[in-house]
């Protein structure tokens, strides 16, 4: 297992450790998860899957829980708008 | 502290309830409407919002098309919360057997002055593309609309209040004496006329009249914009909801302008029990799926139960209480009492006011169904 995973979030490479969640890898590229009914940037907030603040759209599926995600290789991360 | 009087009292502040104030409040007469919690808490809360033209018989159609043609009317007055839409109701039909069914009840409709169309297997693909592949065809009714009908109930009990209607909620009513309520702290609200509008709970306040609760469940999805069009009902639902002795589910799909996905629909006798029944619920999503296979990958947010006020002729209640001098009834409504609070409304008060009427009332007069009864 390499020590570094590229993930693509709304387009763009980051690079994170093996091991990181979806939701580390939108931090380090300082996009927000979702963006609430009123327009808000939302990002994690709670870390452990009960706040649903972290959804994101992941390889096409709204709504997933960044923060529950481990990150893999070539995952397509974007904001859930 | 004197008894209050009024020209009419209503007792629940349902969507029904509220319809009923604003009506007669509109006519100049002065209103008291009780209920023993919020606007719309009942049903009206629970449903989905279809505001839909049904042709199970001819005096359903008759109110039912009346209520929309109220709607449409209404709909530019309606605040941005009650969030109306004019989607139109796909009738999917899965089979042959449906589309024979689609082409009847699109000449039925045309007969009487609804705009529908037929679709076929390729036109029902391109109008909702998350239906699965295989099916016939349907029924577009482009008419139809949804809204969010507790905030429909409250602007029509706010409208009713601008015309000097007294709302008092949190006061619960365990008795409907002969033209007056008792509440539940002993005082008394006097009115020549009493509407019972309580839905599924009218039989506990005016017992003998033939009202059964009718359980429902529906799911309500995250935001999936985009995913879903129209309201869509599976044709089957003809069979399942019009069967009045088994506990039934349909395909019935509902999207929300917020991009959620109201998923329906169960109907169940006997059940009194608020809670989700888990083997209904397990059996509603299946038959969704059924449909629209891609339900299966969404969240859903919450699940909860309402209680439907079923009646034997699949008829409201709407008029005089037989045997009752000055009670009037506005109950019964099943699953249309969103669509058909607005013509009940229009009726009760064409009624009580004498005035003329825009469609025959005989079919809703409570005594109808005691007749039956004795007779059958």
């Amino acid at each position: 297992m390499p020590n570094e995973i590229i993930v693509r979030v709304n387009g763009a490479p980051v690079s994170v450790p093996a091991g990181a969640t979806v939701a580390v890898a939108m931090m380090m590229a300082s996009q927000p998860c979702r963006t609430s009914v009123t327009g808000e940037p939302r990002s994690t907030l709670c870390g452990m899957g009960i706040c649903f603040e972290c959804r994101a759209i992941v390889n096409g599926i709204p709504h997933s829980r960044s923060c529950q995600l481990p990150c893999e290789p070539e995952m397509d991360v974007r904001t859930d708008e | 502290m004197g008894k209050e009087s009024y020209d009419v009292v209503i007792v629940g502040a349902g969507i029904v309830g509220a319809a009923c104030a604003d009506a007669f409040a509109g006519r100049g007469m002065r209103v008291a409407v009780v209920d023993r919690d919020v606007i719309g808490s009942g049903a009206t809360a629970a449903g989905m919002g279809h505001i839909v033209v049904m042709d199970d018989s001819e005096a359903q159609f008759a109110l039912t098309n009346y209520s929309q043609r109220l709607w449409q009317e209404l709909h530019t007055e309606l605040p941005d919360d009650v969030e109306y839409e004019q989607r139109g109701t796909i009738w999917v039909a899965a089979d042959e057997e449906e589309m024979v069914e689609v082409r009847r009840k699109r000449d039925y409709y045309q007969q009487r002055g609804v705009a529908v169309e037929v679709l076929d297997a390729t036109q029902l693909k391109e109008a909702e593309p998350n239906l699965r592949d295989g099916l016939c065809g349907g029924l577009l009714v482009p008419g139809d609309a949804v809204l969010y009908p507790p905030c429909a109930a409250r602007f029509l009990m706010n409208r009713a209040q601008k015309r000097g209607a007294r709302l008092r909620l949190g006061a619960s009513v365990p008795e409907i004496l002969e033209g007056r309520v008792r509440l539940s702290d002993g005082q008394e609200i006097v009115g020549d006329i009493v509407v019972n509008a309580t839905g599924a709970n009218a039989a506990e306040l005016t017992p003998g009249i033939e009202i059964k609760k009718r359980k429902g469940h529906l799911v309500i999805t995250d935001r999936y914009p985009g995913f879903l069009r129209h309201q869509l009902v599976e044709l089957g639902y003809l069979k399942s909801a019009h069967s009045v002795a088994r506990d039934s589910v349909a395909f019935n799909v509902q999207p929300r302008r917020t991009g959620q996905i109201l998923i329906g629909s169960s109907r169940q006798y006997g059940a009194e029990h608020k809670e989700v029944d888990q083997i209904m619920l397990a059996k509603m999503l299946r038959r969704a799926q059924e449909y629209m296979p891609a339900l299966g990958c969404m969240s859903a947010l919450r699940v909860w139960t309402g209680f439907r006020a079923a009646t034997p002729d699949k008829l409201p209640l709407i008029g005089p209480c037989p045997e009752r001098k000055s009670l009037f009834l506005a109950t019964g409504h099943e699953g249309l009492g969103i669509t058909t609070s607005l013509g009940t409304a229009r009726i009760l008060a064409d009624q009580v006011t004498g005035a003329r009427r825009e469609i025959p009332v005989e079919p809703y007069l409570p005594s109808r169904t005691i007749a039956d009864h004795v007779h059958a």
